[in-house]
């Protein structure tokens, strides 16, 4: 699974990336965790609003800070 | 390029028709006159209407949806009911009693009719809330 965390580098996409590296860790999965802080990149995603999260290539999420529980359900 | 923060939320993400008629194109230029001006942001509506994965979770995190459409077909307005999105403020560039035509010279000053009515209806919407 490769998961994205798409955001310029502000606090709330640092408090996504560490929500997903919670939910990840708890899980134990096997997950490839990469951040996208190019904003002519996130906007290659249709995303116009950050912090946003792309599993697999799909975005799931944009403008909200999950939490692990709920970044679990999408990542499950 | 100045690096900008997308992480905050626009007050008023705005949606045009941007049809194939005059009034199409005002309402696609009043929406790009709202954005220049900051007083909303322009978002895709194309980008809804496709099922766009980023466009449809970005636009469910605005405060304010503006649907500007050029006549009462609504493109502007199905499309974003279509998917359950509430439109807070709507307006059709007819009600402003320019004409529907196949022609695309626009009128800076009816382009400006429409932002000017739609920063009218922002302000009273904003007033209630």
């Amino acid at each position: 699974m490769k998961i994205k965390i798409l955001g310029p580098g502000c606090p709330k996409c640092k408090m996504l990336a560490a929500n997903v590296q919670e939910a990840v860790s708890k899980m134990g999965i096997d997950a490839e965790i990469s951040k996208v802080e190019n904003i002519d990149e996130i906007m290659k995603y249709g995303v116009m609003v950050t912090p946003g999260l792309v599993v697999d290539e799909v975005v799931k999420s944009a403008g909200k800070v999950l939490s692990v529980e709920e970044i679990k359900k999408i990542i499950s | 390029m100045e690096e900008r923060c997308l992480c905050q939320p626009s007050e008023a993400l705005v949606f045009a028709c941007s049809g194939g008629s005059n009034v199409g194109q005002i309402a696609n230029q009043a929406a790009i006159e709202l954005d220049k001006s900051g007083i909303g942001r322009m978002f895709c509506l194309a980008g809804i209407g496709g099922h766009i994965a980023g466009m449809v979770e970005s636009t469910k995190v605005g405060k304010i949806i503006v649907a500007l459409d050029g006549c009462p077909v609504a493109c502007a307005k199905n499309t974003l009911e279509h998917l359950n999105f509430r439109i807070d403020i709507y307006l059709d560039v007819t009600e402003l009693g320019i004409e529907k035509l196949h022609e695309f010279e626009l009128a800076k000053e009816d382009v400006s009719r429409v932002v000017d009515k739609v920063v009218e209806r922002l302000k009273s919407l904003t007033m209630v809330k």
